[in-house]
This record gives C-alpha cells, structure tokens and sequence, in this order.
C-alpha cells in the first residue's frame, strides 16, 4: 500500500530541518525521514563553535545549534511526523519513495520531495589504506563525540581543510595525539585561524605532503610521507617514516545524489560543488517536477548555507504546493540575500564558480 | 606564512597590535588575518570598536582607542583569535580563550606557549572564569614577564 503525504524531507540534518520549519510555517504537513537514531545531522557530532553571522547562528556550538533547529519545529501550525532511524532506500517517478523502517519497506507518494541528504566522504587511494586504523573523519567523529572512543593514541589526519583541521583539534580535546597534519596543496585548505588554534597545541602542519603508505601487520603502526612538488609528483628520497596507530582521511566530501540519480534528475559532474550533483534551477528544484534539493546534497559548503537554503526551499515548496505565506516575497529576498553574503568573500569563489557552471550546464540543456 | 604553517608573521603579530603606550589598559588584539564569512566579535562588542560591516567576509578592523578590554569578543570569536592584552610595569597580562578539559588553577605556574606550539616563557595564572555565557570556553588570565608581549599566546601544563 502506498500512503501519500504532502511534502516529505529526506535527511535531517541543517538543511532538512530548516526546510520542515519553513515548510510547517506554510501550514504544510510534512513528513520527515531520518536514517540515523536522532535529528541534526553532521551538527551533532560538531563541539566547536561556528562561523558566520547571527542569522546562521554563528558563535554557538554545532550540537546546540541542532537542538535549537529541532525545537524550532514544535510550534509551527503545520502538521509534522518524523520518522528516526528510517531510510529512504529508493526513489521512482510520480515521486515515490521506499523507505526501510521498523524492519519493513514502507512506500510513500508525496506532492513534493525535498532532499537533504548531506555528503559522503571522499576516501584516498594509497597502500594499506584498508588495514584496520584507517578511518575517514566522520567515522572518527562519530566514535570520539557520539560514543566517547578515541581512535588511536598517535594520530595523523590527512588533509587540512576545515573538516581536518577540525576533527583534529577535536581529538586533541578529546587527549589523543596528533602528530602531523599532511596537505598535498602548497597551502593549508581550511580556516587559518583553525589551523593556527593547532599550531598552537604543538601539532604540525606539513604542506605539499602526503601519505604513500600505511604500514603495519594487522593494524596500522606507522606511515610513510613524502613530499610532493609543484606538479604534484611524489620527491623521490623525501619519504619518511612516522610511527601512529591511526590515520584519519579527510581529503573531502561528495554531495548524496544517489536517490536523485535512481529518480533519473539530471545530474552534472562539477569539482567546485564536490562532485555529481544534481542540476538545479534558481529556486533548487531538480529536473524532476515537485523535487527540490538543498544543503549538502546539491553541493558542498556550510552548515549555515544549508540552513538558509533548507528555509528557502521549504518556502518554494509550499508555495509549489499553493501555500503561498504572506511574507513570501520578503523571506525569499532574505534567504538570497544571506546565501549571497555568504558565498562573496573569497572563501565562496569555489562554490560561486560551481553554481555557474551548474547554470551554464542548464542553459544548454 | 600563515596559510603554509599556520604561524602568523611577526609583522602581523605587530599590526594586530596598537602603539604599547595603549596597553596601560586592557585592550583586545585581534588575529584574524584572513576574509572569512564571520562577524560575532563586531556583534558582540557592546561599545562598537570592531567593524567588519555588511559583507561579512571582510577582515575586523579594532579600534583600539574606543575598545575597554571588556572581554565579550574574546569567547564569542569561535576562531578563539583574540586575546586581551596590558602591560603592568615589567609584566604582561592577558586574557586568553582556552578549551582543553586540563584546566589550570589559579597561582598556578605553568608553561607559556608561543604561536608555533614551542614552550616560551613561565607563565601564572592569577585567574580562572568559567561562566554559563561563555559557553564552555574557559577564560585564563595569565601573567609573564613584558618581553613576551608578542610571543605569548597559550599555556600548557609543563
Ligand atoms: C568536522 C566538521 C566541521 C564542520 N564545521 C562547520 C562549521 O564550523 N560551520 C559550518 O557552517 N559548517 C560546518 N560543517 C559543515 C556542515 O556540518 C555541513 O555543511 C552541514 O551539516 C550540511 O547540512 P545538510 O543538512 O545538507 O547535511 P547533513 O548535516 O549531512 O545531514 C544529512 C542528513 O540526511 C540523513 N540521510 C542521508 N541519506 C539518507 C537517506 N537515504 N534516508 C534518510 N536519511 C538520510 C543523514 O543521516 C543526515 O542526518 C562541518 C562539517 C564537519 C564534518
Ligand atoms: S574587548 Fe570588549 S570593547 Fe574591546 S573589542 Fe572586545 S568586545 Fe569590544
Ligand atoms: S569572530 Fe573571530 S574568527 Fe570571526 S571574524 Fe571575528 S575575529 Fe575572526
């Protein structure tokens, strides 16, 4: 039997929350699916606080910004009914999805779908990269933050984008060691002042490194670096060898569109946005009428970039579905206005140049 | 440099500072050297001596003549890139943002960690604030000789 809904929001994370609450806001009844125990997404795994300005609830922690978003949804007049620990494991045309729930398939129809499933990680090829020791940074969150395991004792993380810098400084807290911080780029990736809090704590920060392989028997006990030149090529005698009992890879992530490919959207591969991504329009909606996209999942970039265009989508959405709100207009200008301030400093030239191109696949197609 | 090490320069340590003569009292040093989508330290400051504006990408800009020292900016900056600074005779006294769980206590002497993560000076603790509004971030005053005014940024249990 296929039970209907009006809207339905895969993924709960920043961009599925504030999608539901704008959505519920329109007197929309909304189902929302989650695959993990709880509600929030990557932000409860976050203990630092964030970026951004008071709009995007810059200066809390991630983990309070999740229960302030989720407690968020408990006034507004539409109807919500969350689903915990439920997948959504396939998606069809006439918008229908198969979600695994309590044990059994469950197949839902909605009016509109809003996906905001978040990344994935990108992983590294490398030697022994399978040996046991080896974890993504996610993986390590999840362990340290969510059940209070520390990976290893001497770490090296691999890769310094925000994520690394990060979940390094996070181990740190947490009483591991981390001996080097490896980035294959002449410059550090992420925030200078994420990488600087490290310097401070004694950690390294080697650029134009990277790891060739892991060694050990049955677990990771060491790893060899090397250096790399301009090009990127590996500097024959510059390897060396670090004793750790854990690598932890954060080289980056790739927006979820798996469901949206199974749906036949039209996707388009764009490096700047993490790789395959759906082709949206303006207003985040996808090549399949009625299913829109937002956060993570149409392109990697902030928890309060999600969140803003999770509001935004949830607007655009409801009024899709003819509930137009009465500040429409003017909520939808605010949400374009911040996205924008957002993305115009020289930290959103990546995410600029991949909306172009995305736009410019579209307007060929 | 920076984005190589993670060490800012010793000439934007110096920028970041104000003419010593200011230092009599406490004033914020701000090192955010890099445009990043942030702006809690302008919002947070009750007198309005930081400016970022309305892109908020943009560098924060102090004015060291109306800041107080007052201290707000110091754990809502989520980067923990500004200090309080002020010169007492031949001591420096800073306020500082510290989240590791080994928390000093007050009198304590421990060691004085430089930008680079290497042991600098002997630094005392003279207070220990952890407030409700300060969100888990403890505030440390510490105190070390003048002569490391600009070399001093942390403390760690020696
Ligand atoms: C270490 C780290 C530090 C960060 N620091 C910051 C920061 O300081 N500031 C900032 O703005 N951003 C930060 N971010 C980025 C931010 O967390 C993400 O950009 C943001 O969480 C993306 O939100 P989202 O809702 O799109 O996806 P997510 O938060 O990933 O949520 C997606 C949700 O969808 C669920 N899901 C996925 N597939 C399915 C399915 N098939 N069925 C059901 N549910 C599904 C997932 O379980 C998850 O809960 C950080 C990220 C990391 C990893
Ligand atoms: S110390 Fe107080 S007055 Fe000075 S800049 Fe910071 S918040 Fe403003
Ligand atoms: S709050 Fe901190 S990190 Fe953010 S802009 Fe101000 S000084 Fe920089």
């Amino acid at each position: 039997m296929i039970k209907h809904e009006e809207l339905i929001i895969i993924g709960g994370g920043p961009a599925g929350l504030s999608a539901a609450k704008s959505a519920l806001e329109a007197d929309l009844n909304v189902l929302l699916i989650e695959r993990y125990v709880r509600l929030g997404g990557q932000l409860i795994k976050q203990t630092h606080k964030f970026f951004g300005s008071k709009n995007q609830k810059a200066k809390m922690r991630g983990f309070n910004i999740a229960t302030l978003l989720i407690d968020g949804l408990k006034d507004a007049p539409g109807h919500l009914t969350v689903l915990t620990e439920a997948t959504v494991v396939g998606m069809y045309d006439e918008r229908i999805v198969t979600v695994w729930h309590d044990a059994t398939y469950k197949k839902y129809q909605a009016d509109a779908i809003i996906v905001a499933t978040g990344a994935s990680e990108k992983f590294l090829a490398f030697e022994n990269n399978d040996l046991p020791g080896i974890y993504g940074a996610g993986g390590v969150q999840t362990l340290m933050n969510l059940n209070g395991v520390l990976p290893g004792t001497d770490i090296i993380m691999v890769g310094s984008g925000n994520i690394g810098l990060i979940v390094a400084y996070q181990l740190m807290q947490a009483g591991a060691r981390v001996t080097s911080v490896l980035e294959a780029a002449p410059r550090i990736g992420g925030y200078a002042v994420h990488a600087s809090k490290l310097r401070r704590l004694g950690v390294s920060i080697k650029t134009r490194t990277t790891i060739k392989r892991a060694i050990g028997e049955n677990k990771v006990e060491a790893c060899e670096i090397v250096s790399l030149d301009d090009q990127w090529n590996i500097i024959e005698g510059t390897e060396e060898t670090i004793n750790t009992d854990a690598i932890c890879i954060a080289v980056g992530l790739s927006p979820m569109h798996q469901l949206l490919s199974m749906a036949g959207a039209k996707t388009s591969y764009i490096s700047e946005l993490g790789g395959l991504v759906p082709c949206v329009d303006e207003n985040n909606q996808t090549s399949i009428d009625g299913v829109f996209v937002s956060g993570d999942a149409s392109g990697i970039e902030e928890a309060s970039s999600a969140m803003v265009e999770g509001r935004f989508t949830g607007l655009i959405a409801a009024k899709k579905l003819g509930h137009v709100t009465k500040g429409f207009d003017k909520d939808i200008n605010e949400c374009r206005d911040q996205l924008f301030n957002l993305r115009r400093g020289p930290c959103g030239l990546k995410i600029r140049e991949g909306i172009r191109k995305l736009r410019e696949v579209n307007d060929h197609a | 440099m920076l984005k190589r090490t993670g060490v800012p320069d010793r000439s934007q340590i110096k920028d970041a500072f104000p003419d010593e003569s200011y230092l009599i009292k406490p004033k914020a040093i701000i090192e955010c050297f890099e445009a990043i989508p942030c702006n809690p330290c302008e919002t947070s400051c009750p007198v309005g001596a930081i400016t970022i504006g309305a892109d908020i990408n943009k560098i924060p800009v102090i004015d060291h003549a109306i800041c107080t020292g007052c201290g707000q900016c110091v754990h809502n900056c989520p980067g923990l890139a500004v200090h309080i600074v002020s010169i007492k005779e031949d001591k420096a006294l800073f306020r500082i943002p510290y989240e590791m769980p080994d928390v000093p206590k007050q009198g304590d002497i421990w060691d004085g960690i430089g930008r680079d993560g290497k042991t600098v000076c002997e630094a005392t603790i003279t207070a220990v604030t952890q407030k409700e509004g300060f969100d888990k971030t403890t505030i440390l005053n510490v105190e070390t000789d003048k002569t490391y005014l600009y070399d001093f940024i942390t403390v760690r249990r020696p």
